[in-house]
């Protein structure tokens, strides 16, 4: 086949140039890199070459020939043997070589991984007879880093008041006595800043979990998770890692207003190359901090302020470690499906009690990990249900909740017996006043409402 | 109308604001007669350790090593021997073949987008030269003459700008930002200074590691208008970290002169003094000053004693891409005119006054390089250029490397997409 020479542009601004002078001829047998031509603009004389190996069947515009418009076929090649010919150049192309020995020059180190990766796979049963400790989720966090800190000493904390203060929200505390002011590290008043340091040294080797102290300041951050971490595997063909821990309070607390009460989950939920987690229990809290902290991902780990202080069973295991990406079934139910994440269970759980005494049993599903999602636990317990309803802490327009109702539309639509329903906050900046905070938060009542709906009662 | 509209204010002069403006514009004669040219070898070379107060003069000097004969002078003369220096001058020349031959293959077609570094070949080069081999490096996108003083193949670099079957980035890239992990050189980030902080934590990890790599940066006059910027220099300067950080002052950020990022005020180096940081402004053309600056802000770091901020003051001979016509913004004879002249011709010369060099030889090295860049082009373009087919990196490479275990729901898309494409008979 033939292939097309066109008149180049030299610049952006030029439309036309002089084919000064032809260096092949009809019949003439080139290969990438050969000389065919000079064109000359009122800059610049510049030789054109040879893409590909091939033979000059035609110069269709004659030497001297001026006010060539750019994008004018000047010339045909055939190609010769096109499918052959590169497959050849490409075996035989050395491979091009590290200028130093691999040990010396491997910078960003992916090291061995020294304990059991946290997979996408079967949650380990916690063994029979296991003793199980009242913990708070504040303390379960705060835990799973000290229990990584003592495994591994790459892993270090950062941000705002972690140390000395022991915590904006106390979730570090007693870290500082443990560690020491190199693990467990204050900095300035720059989310920006440490986000972007703390990327930097999950390049250079370490384990940092980054504290925000709330989600809300990371918007100053975002450049970096989304930017920087999310795409340091994909955009070095797989040669460098980002493993950080991006973690802090994320969703509405108490009166904080507009800016401070906002769920950032699904913004990061979107985003290919980030792990994002949001736990509500305590031992989900530990088993998926530790986990992230061993992710060579970078994760978005998500908690709530209004969690911290409840407390829940966290088996006593030397290494409780759960898989990220694995959604659970937290109560089992037959009529109907209702899936949240965060605070959300908690509500789910209570509305679920609620309606059991109204006869209707419902299954509740907390998603935990939000990106990768678990679909198939989700997909299951609808193709049991056939009733789905979903509860989220935040608004409702391009949310987690449209997304599994996306799923449920795409993947599970022969098993609905109703519309799925979404039971989120409203859609507008959560406004302070008790009173109107209340009104515009997702509440207990506004889920049950919305499971008698899909059932129909 | 409100009270402030009133009458009473009316005998006020109105208020106004100072709006940069470059001193030449095209049609504009250049004339560079009242450009102070700092002396060479007049900037003394404090200790390393000096504390940054003690050594506040450097951010408005400039270190100059050579001087206009071409003779090396002063304290901060590295006494490099003509091997070394000969090396450097065809690691420049390398570079600024490798820039011509790929801003060639843009237009062309070969690859959609090229940025050259021509007049900054020195302030790569003579950095790569006073660091140690492993230390790394978080460049710009004007820093390719690292990874070439490095020994990195030409080859492997344009296979990148070609994104083909050879680019070991898989096609995801854009053109220039290389990645090489084994050359302790970072990938390139499309969005301004990031690597600024990335370099300070990557140096703060290998300091709590207790390694005794350092990490370098470089960013331009322009973005250190950034946020990253300045949060880089507070960890920088608050836990002493072990980092040299850049500025390359090429006076253009696209079409906006340094002025716009605070150059007519004060110079980019004296940045360093608010954070208490040791600052040196360099001569960027002179490739003696940037390689001793270097080694000096490199013997700092590694001894302990803090990072240094170092301004390379240069000149951007070129467009800013292949997508900028400066001819509409500059004169096209202020390059020309550029009053520190360029890093290869004063690099020669010098060697030429040592007796090291002559013409002959000079035009010998560059028809040299010209051949090698040539070959390597030849080698990458077999493995594919822009828009020809399918010598790329196979369609399901896309879905790889975006998390470290591919999840389900990836591995479902692409299995899809193959049977799609299987199906479709292509």
């Amino acid at each position: 086949m033939a292939v097309e020479l066109k008149m180049p542009a030299l610049s952006p601004t030029m439309e036309e140039g002089t084919l000064a002078k032809w260096l092949v001829k009809a019949g003439d047998v080139v290969k990438p890199g050969d000389v065919l031509a000079e064109i000359e603009t009122d800059k610049a004389t510049m030789e054109f070459e040879a893409i590909d190996d091939g033979t000059v069947t035609e110069l269709l515009v004659p030497a001297g020939t001026e006010g060539v418009k750019v994008g004018t076929v000047i010339a045909l090649i055939a190609g010769d043997d096109e499918e052959a010919a590169p497959a050849a150049k490409r075996s035989a192309a050395p491979a091009p070589a590290p200028v130093a020995e691999e040990a010396a020059a491997a910078p960003v180190a992916v090291e061995p991984k020294h304990v059991a990766p946290a997979s996408l796979a079967v949650e380990p049963t916690v063994p029979e007879g296991t003793e199980m400790v009242r913990t708070t989720v504040r303390e379960a966090l705060r835990d799973a880093m000290a229990e990584e800190m003592r495994k591994d000493e790459r892993v270090f904390v950062m941000g705002e008041e972690v140390a000395q203060y022991q915590g904006a929200y106390k979730v570090t505390q007693g870290l500082l006595d443990e560690f020491g002011e190199k693990r467990v590290i204050d900095t300035p008043i720059t989310e920006y800043g440490f986000a972007g340091i703390g990327t930097g040294a999950a390049m250079g080797g370490l384990r940092p979990v980054v504290e925000f102290m709330t989600f809300n300041f990371a918007m100053q951050a975002i450049d970096h998770i989304i930017n920087s971490a999310a795409k340091t595997n994909y955009m070095s063909g797989g040669q460098m890692r980002c493993p950080v821990v991006f973690r802090g309070p994320n969703g509405a607390a108490s009166r904080v207003g507009a800016q401070h009460s906002q769920n950032y989950a699904p913004w990061y939920a979107a985003v290919p190359g980030l792990i994002v987690i949001a736990p509500y229990s305590a031992a989900d809290a530990k088993g998926l901090l530790k986990a992230a902290i061993r992710c060579e991902d970078p994760v978005v780990f998500l908690e709530n302020e209004l969690l911290y202080g409840q407390s829940f069973d966290v088996p006593k295991l030397d290494d409780h470690v759960l898989p990220i990406g694995k959604a659970a079934i937290v109560r089992p139910g037959k009529d109907v499906t209702i899936v949240s994440y965060s605070i959300g269970v908690g509500m789910a759980l209570d509305a679920a009690a609620k309606l059991a005494e109204e006869g209707i049993e419902a299954e509740v599903i907390d998603l935990r990990t939000l990106r990768p999602l678990d679909k198939a636990t989700v997909l299951e317990s609808l193709s049991r249900t056939n009733r789905m309803v979903v509860v989220e802490e935040g608004w409702p327009v391009c949310s987690i909740s449209s997304e599994i109702l996306a799923i449920a539309m795409e993947e599970g639509f022969d098993d609905l017996d109703a519309p799925v329903q979404r039971v989120t906050n409203i859609d507008v900046p959560l406004p302070y006043a008790a009173n109107l905070e209340k009104a515009a938060i997702v509440n207990v009542a506004g889920v049950i409402e919305a499971v008698k709906r899909v059932c129909y009662r | 109308m409100t009270s402030q509209d009133g009458d009473a204010r009316r005998n006020l002069p109105p208020l106004a604001l100072h709006v940069p403006e470059p001193k030449f514009r095209p049609g504009d004669a250049v004339d560079f007669a009242d450009f102070e040219m700092p002396v060479a070898g007049a900037v003394d070379r404090p200790p390393t350790d000096s504390a940054s107060r003690d050594m506040a003069g450097h951010v408005y000097a400039m270190v100059r090593v050579l001087d206009d004969e071409g003779r090396a002078i002063g304290p901060w003369n590295p006494g490099l021997d003509p091997d070394r220096l000969r090396r450097m001058l065809r690691e420049m020349l390398t570079v600024r073949a490798f820039d011509e031959r790929l801003h060639r293959a843009q237009r062309q077609g070969k690859t959609s987008f090229y940025v050259s570094s021509t007049g900054e070949e020195a302030t790569a080069i003579g950095a790569a030269h006073a660091l140690d081999p492993d230390d790394m490096c978080f460049p710009s996108y004007r820093q390719q003459g690292l990874l070439i003083a490095r020994g990195w193949p030409l080859a492997d670099m344009m296979c990148q700008v070609f994104s083909n079957s050879g680019d070991r980035m898989k096609g995801r890239q854009m053109p220039v930002m290389y990645s090489a992990r084994a050359a302790s050189f970072f990938t390139i980030s499309g969005n301004l200074a990031t690597q600024y902080p990335q370099a300070v934590g990557w140096a703060m990890a290998s300091a709590i590691r207790g390694d005794t790599r350092i990490a370098a940066a470089w960013c331009g006059e322009g973005s250190t208008a950034e946020g990253d910027f300045h949060s880089a220099l507070i960890f920088a300067s608050v836990y002493r970290v072990p980092v040299v950080l850049t500025i390359t002052n090429n006076q253009w950020a696209i079409s906006s002169f340094s002025g716009f990022a605070g150059g007519e005020s004060t110079t980019f180096a004296a940045r360093a003094l608010g954070y208490g940081i040791a600052g040196l402004r360099v001569d960027g053309n002179d490739i003696l000053a940037v390689y001793a600056a270097t080694a000096w802000a490199s013997e700092r770091a590694r001894a302990g004693h803090g990072p240094t901020l170092i301004e390379q003051f240069t000149y951007r001979a070129e467009g800013h891409s292949t997508s900028d016509d400066p001819s509409r913004y500059r004169p096209s004879e202020e390059r020309n005119l550029w009053p520190l002249g360029d890093p290869i011709k004063r690099l020669a010369q010098h060697l030429t006054t040592l007796g090291e060099w002559d013409d002959e030889r000079h035009a010998a090295l560059e028809a040299e390089v010209v051949a090698e860049v040539r070959e390597a082009a030849r080698e990458a373009e077999a493995q594919g250029v822009l828009g020809d087919g399918f010598r790329h990196h196979p369609m399901e490479t896309m879905f790889e490397d975006v998390f470290e275990e591919m999840p389900k729901h990836l591995q479902e898309q692409r299995d899809q997409m193959l049977a799609e494409y299987k199906a479709s008979g292509l």
